[in-house]
């Protein structure tokens, strides 16, 4: 058993994430995954890469789901996914040598290799799916919120962000300190109604999703679609009033 | 909860070494040609991130692009130069050394050019270098040359050219910062795919602009517009003319935009079987004429003094009657024929969805009419005060493109946009330099004659504009062997290599004796009729000998079409090599200004390879080209092609790249030639770009500050407006001929086609398959679409890409799947009148219920690409292209033309119909899709694929940095548009604030 920080911490880095304008392209995936292979956790390794049955460790993975509604309405909802970083994270308590761990100072969730015995208790405590077990090192590894890359000295600070975020060619995931009420993401998460993944877990997370806004509405108050008036019913008749339409260059 | 162990806090490693240089270079995973930035460490790529300062992707990287590595470390690169061993298809090679290779091809091509140039097809793929390899044809003497563009987007390109001087992708883009209403036509993850997926997300997150998507099928973009229609598939052009039909009901026209941009008060003589039907009327000096409202006489149609209308019938100088260009185009469209009740059912939508949508645009354009205070002064020399814009921008590819009546739905969309006010202006649809050019831009093309050891008079593709310039012989019989520029297809501007090989096979019009080809997948999925290429590609005539006999290929990978050359000369990865691309091919420029860019080698090669331009240089020098052989025959870029980037010049002062020409180097645009050129743009991160000042920025067509500036540029030839043509007296041309007019008319089997299909306005004609078939056999249209995170056949050998779709299923609407009778994963049999493939079914909702479409270039070769034998590509997938011919049906006549748009050439990929049969139980047994193909074997030395990767494992320091760690920075997607929508976040730019709002 592990124990997640006595109190928890007031900074809490995490990301936000806008469904209304994901377009499931699968950058922020491909991107976390070449950072971090090469990063904290590394390698993310892949396994028969090149056969049958291809499968490797990726951190952030985007599903996209088709919604039905009862009147047979349906769209398309892109949803990327990666850890939460929750604050009651079940993933943390459940792991038998402390290899999982939260941390005290902005909240991220890492696993420590080292430790690690690759028990996978944190992954079947964790609602989200969000731990990927390495069959080949034999270890849990997760999201780690690029701790190597948003806090490196070595990278200039524009580039201290997590690559998943700077990546996003829609514009669609944010960065920033969501235990802060007047941080821009938290504002953000506010005028657009961020809302908890599966909040009835009770796992607080700190990650949180933009839901897609309405759309456009295709009819008026009254259920009617606009159209345009015809000046004349018959196009000949419209041509006739152009006759005398004298115009400038 | 507490637990009992504490001990878990790791001091993690917040400052590791990242890398020991980063090396900035362009991307080449698609065709995007986004700028990156290379970690490298010991030599190896660590990390590839966009590169924020370069024009194209600002920072954003795609999945693609981000998925480098794993292409640069693939294990089905090639490793050294390979000769054919067994039989063309057997897969057996033997590795020769460089010399042999550039010898042997050396002497092949030698032989072709002493005797008949135009033996010699060469054709390249979707590579970047066209303005080196079109000169190169053109230097060795062949007009048999062309890149992959008549099989892409030719329909787009001719027809924006022809029409208004650009085109969408790669010559123009929306407006996506003020634009308020905003469609899109058949795009998927089409080129241009960092800007749309930027674009897009800034202009959903501004709040103020509605988005609309008219696609068959829902994903992607799709997926994230306010409205999807789901027209079906082919029938945009119906769509465009019943919403033009109530515009011009309406009077919610442009009208002063159109007199002063387009030709549509230009009057159009109207004497039925003369000579001259149809096309301009002229005053004596050429200038044409107009109807001036004012003075009641015919004026010059070009004069900012005259004063036009644009009704009416007037009669000439000679008596004959004219009518304005205009009134014939209202009057065809006004038709009942395009009321949005008589094609409604056609094109699958309600007839109140297009009324709808003709009001939203009419109400974009002209009640949310944008002003922006930027003086200009236009082509007459008039100030004006302010700049004013109609939001309605449109943006249209491969859905419209793949159609046979593709470049007649694109000008259509074309004219739309005018008839709104919308092209280059503020909030619409936005020209990127070099255009716009005339419509269209020259030259001709060229290739009339063909003489030993000569060069062509010009460059091989180019813009006809009458009879004359086509490529046909006195029998009206083609010049080229894909037939491009022939009656059959008078406007194929990109040329036709999808029926390359099977006119080079066939002999019609003749046979070559050197087929070579760079990075162009042509026995596999770039090609139409995949089985029947690998046919034409390995058959013998009786003496023993290859139909086409002798193929030299260059690719990097271990393609499908490795499989069916003889010679092999192997390339580098994108990482490994320099390019350019150019302003004089497929420049990087975006609305706001003039940019291009460099490839510059970050890694060195780890295999006997060459950059397949390098080759072609050195291949010039051996073959003794001028231009790339001096005349003592030493190389006149003895660098290779990094000399030849920064030295050659095609014009004086006029190079492959534009930034710091002269030898002091600062020149932009024209110059002399200047040694230290690479290093300057290395220096700037490998690109160049230059900003437009805000009175150039709109209305370029017609704007001084503009014109002056391009033409100093070297981008048009003179400095007058560039007219935009809703009327294409080009296309009557064609007509004329076709109707017994001229010298050179078209041969009795073509005349009627051309016509039918030369209609000086856009037309639209269901796709042309539909002609012959029956449709109640044949009920369903097949479509593919290329994934976000994949592009081509270099996806597959991805390791990471593949986890993503490494098996493509045929996406098919519950309702019609309920219909036959089928649940996620069952085997089908999709026919064709040409063929059948066996694949899986997936249910889904989003598509057009009368359509199904499947991931294109999925499907591979067993034993190609580095593949393991039971690869999900080759057993699994499939190729749609099986089923889809590259002729039409036969019709009963002895002739079939090609399955392409009858103006262009373009190949008709997506007007394909087919039915589904479920499978068998003894079929679905089998669980493998159908046609298989045997094994290729491996490459000689070819190392095996690894089972485990662990890319990366070496990057992982042991010891901790010691560092305590810098501050992290905040980071708001889309932060401006999200602030000034109201969410009170801090103005600025991502994680850079805006000075007052710090």
């Amino acid at each position: 058993m592990t124990s997640l920080p006595a109190q928890p911490s007031k900074k809490k880095l995490g990301l936000v994430v806008d469904l209304d304008i994901c377009v499931g392209c699968h950058a922020c995936s491909v991107n976390c995954k070449e950072w971090n292979t090469g990063g904290h956790s590394a390698p993310l390794t892949d396994q028969d890469a090149y056969g049958a049955n291809p499968i490797g460790v990726w951190f952030n993975r985007v599903h996209s789901y088709e919604i039905v509604q009862d009147t047979g309405k349906s769209w398309t909802v892109n949803f990327p996914k990666s850890c939460l970083h929750c604050e009651d994270a079940p993933c943390v308590p459940v792991c038998p040598t402390g290899a999982s761990y939260k941390r005290s100072e902005d909240g991220i969730v890492l696993i420590n290799g080292d430790y690690c015995i690759g028990c996978k208790l944190c992954s079947w405590a964790c609602p989200y799916g969000a731990r990927e077990f390495d069959e080949d090192a034999g270890i849990m590894k997760k999201c780690t919120l690029c701790i190597d890359k948003i806090y490196n000295e070595n990278l200039e600070p524009q580039y201290r962000v997590p690559s998943c975020v700077s990546t996003c060619p829609a514009g669609a995931r944010s960065f920033g300190d969501l235990g802060d009420e007047n941080s821009d993401v938290s504002k953000l998460v506010k005028a657009r109604g961020g809302y908890d993944l599966m909040p009835e877990q009770g796992t607080k997370p700190t990650n949180k999703y933009l839901p897609p806004r309405p759309r456009n509405a295709e009819n008026d108050a009254n259920g009617q679609q606009a159209k345009l008036d015809s000046v004349d019913t018959s196009g000949a008749n419209v041509i006739a009033r152009w006759v005398d339409k004298v115009l400038s260059r | 909860m507490t637990g009992f162990f504490a001990l878990g806090e790791e001091k993690a490693d917040t400052s590791p070494k990242v890398s020991d240089e980063v090396k900035t270079t362009t991307c080449y995973m698609c065709a995007c040609r986004c700028g990156i930035r290379v970690h490298l460490r010991d030599g190896k790529v660590r990390y590839i991130e966009g590169n924020p300062d370069h024009p194209v992707n600002k920072g954003i990287l795609c999945a693609k692009g981000s998925a480098g590595i794993m292409q640069v470390n693939s294990p089905s690169r090639l490793r050294k130069p390979l000769l054919r061993t067994g039989e063309r298809g057997s897969g057996e090679f033997k590795e020769i050394e460089w010399e042999e290779a550039l010898s042997l091809a050396t002497e092949w091509l030698g032989d072709i050019r002493k005797t008949d140039p135009k033996k010699l097809a060469f054709f390249t793929g979707r590579d970047q270098s066209q303005s080196l390899t079109g000169w190169w044809a053109k230097q060795f003497g062949t007009m048999n040359f062309a890149a992959h563009g008549g099989f892409c987007s030719v329909n787009m390109a001719a027809a924006g050219l022809y029409t208004i001087g650009g085109s969408f992708w790669e010559f123009g883009e929306p407006d996506w910062d003020l634009t308020k209403y905003f469609m899109m036509f058949g795009v998927a993850e089409d080129h241009d795919s960092n800007p749309i997926k930027a674009g897009i997300g800034r202009l959903k997150t501004r709040g103020d602009a509605k988005f609309v998507s008219i696609n068959p099928v829902r994903t992607g973009y799709s997926a994230v517009a306010d409205e999807w229609v789901g027209v079906r598939p082919g029938t945009d052009g119906l769509f465009v003319f019943a919403l033009l039909h109530e515009l011009l009901k309406a009077e919610k026209i442009d009208f002063d935009y159109l007199v002063r941009y387009t030709n549509a008060h230009w009057l159009v003589i109207d004497d039925e079987g003369a000579a001259d039907h149809g096309l301009f009327a002229r005053d004596k000096d050429g200038n044409p004429l107009c109807y001036d409202g004012k003075t009641k006489a015919l004026g010059d149609a070009s004069s900012a003094d005259v004063s036009p209308v644009l009704a009416g019938e007037y009669t000439l100088e000679d008596g004959r009657k004219a009518v304005p260009a205009f009134n014939l185009m209202a009057a065809r469209y006004m038709d009942e024929a395009y009321n949005p009740d008589t094609v409604a059912a056609t094109i699958g939508i309600e007839p109140a969805t297009i009324r709808r949508i003709a009001a939203e645009l009419a109400e974009a354009a002209f009640d949310k009419e944008i002003v922006l205070d930027v003086e200009w002064t236009d082509w007459a020399g008039r100030k004006q005060d302010k700049m004013i814009g109609r939001p309605v921008a449109m943006h249209a590819m491969r859905g419209i493109s793949a159609h046979s009546n593709g470049f007649h739905t694109c000008r259509g969309i074309h004219l739309l946009q005018m008839i709104l006010g919308t092209i280059d202006v503020p909030g619409g649809f936005r020209h990127k330099p070099p255009f716009p050019r005339p419509c269209p831009p020259g030259p001709k093309p060229a290739g009339h004659t063909i003489a030993p050891n000569q060069p062509i008079d010009g460059m091989p593709l180019g813009f006809p504009t009458e009879p004359a310039d086509l490529l046909v012989n006195k029998d009206g019989s083609p010049k080229r062997v894909d037939k491009a520029y022939s009656w059959e297809f008078p406007l194929s501007s990109h040329g036709m290599m999808h029926m390359a090989i099977h006119n080079a096979w066939k002999g019609d019009p003749y046979h070559v004796d050197v087929l070579f080809m760079y990075m162009a997948n042509m026995s596999w999925n770039s090609t139409m009729n995949t089985s029947g290429t690998i046919k034409y590609l390995t058959d013998k005539n009786e003496d023993g000998e290859y139909k086409i006999p002798k193929i030299i290929y260059s690719d990097a990978y271990h393609s499908e079409m490795v499989n069916y050359s003889d010679l092999i000369l192997p390339d580098t990865t994108y990482l490994e090599r320099w390019d350019c691309i150019s302003l004089l091919d497929r420049p990087i420029s975006s609305a706001h200004g003039p940019a291009d860019s460099i490839r510059q080698p970050v890694i060195k090669p780890d295999r006997d390879v060459r950059p397949f331009q390098e080759v072609l240089l050195d291949l010039g020098v051996r073959l003794g080209l001028p231009g790339i052989a001096n005349e003592d025959g030493t190389a006149k870029y003895p660098g290779g092609y990094p000399d030849y980037i920064a030295n050659h010049e095609r014009m004086p002062g006029v190079g492959p790249l534009a930034g710091w020409r002269g030898i002091d180097g600062d020149q932009h645009g024209k110059g002399d030639a200047n040694p230290k050129q690479l290093e300057k743009y290395i220096e700037n991160g490998c690109f160049w770009s230059e900003a437009f000042t805000p009175e150039q920025s709109y209305y370029k067509h017609a704007n001084q500050s503009y014109l002056n500036k391009a033409h100093a540029m070297g981008w048009i030839p003179n400095n007058k407006p560039i007219v935009m043509q809703i009327y294409s007296e080009i296309m009557q041309k064609f007509r004329l001929a076709a109707e017994g007019h001229g010298d050179i008319q078209p041969p009795e089997r073509d005349r009627q086609r051309v016509k039918e299909y030369f209609d000086p306005l856009p037309m639209w004609y269901a796709p042309l398959e539909d002609e012959t078939l029956d449709k109640k056999e044949y009920p369903l249209h097949a479509l593919t679409q290329r994934p976000m995170h994949m592009y081509h056949s270099w996806g597959s050998q991805n390791a990471w890409l593949r986890q993503i779709t490494a098996q493509n299923r045929m996406f098919m609407h519950s309702s019609k799947a309920e219909e036959l009778n089928l649940v996620d994963d069952d085997w089908i049999w999709v026919t064709s009148h040409h063929g059948k493939v066996r694949c899986q079914v997936k249910t889904v909702e989003g598509v057009n219920p009368d359509t199904i479409w499947t991931w294109n270039a999925i499907g591979k070769k067993r034993g190609n690409w580095g593949l393991d034998k039971d690869a999900p590509e080759s057993n699994k997938g499939f190729l749609l292209n099986h089923v889809i011919s590259e002729l039409l049906p036969a019709k009963g006549e002895k002739h079939r033309y090609s399955n392409s748009d009858p103006v262009t050439g373009q190949a008709a990929w997506f007007d394909l119909r087919v039915r589904v049969d479920k499978c068998t139980e003894a079929e679905a047994a089998e669980n493998v899709t159908w046609p298989l193909f045997d094994v290729t074997p491996p490459l000689p030395n070819m190392a095996p694929s690894p089972k485990t990767v662990r890319y990366g494992e070496d990057f992982k320091s042991e010891e901790h940095s010691g560092k305590s760690g810098g501050t992290h920075m905040e980071w708001v997607g889309n932060r401006h548009e999200n602030a000034t929508s109201g969410t009170g976040v801090r103005d600025g730019y991502r994680n850079s604030l805006k000075e007052e709002d710090k």
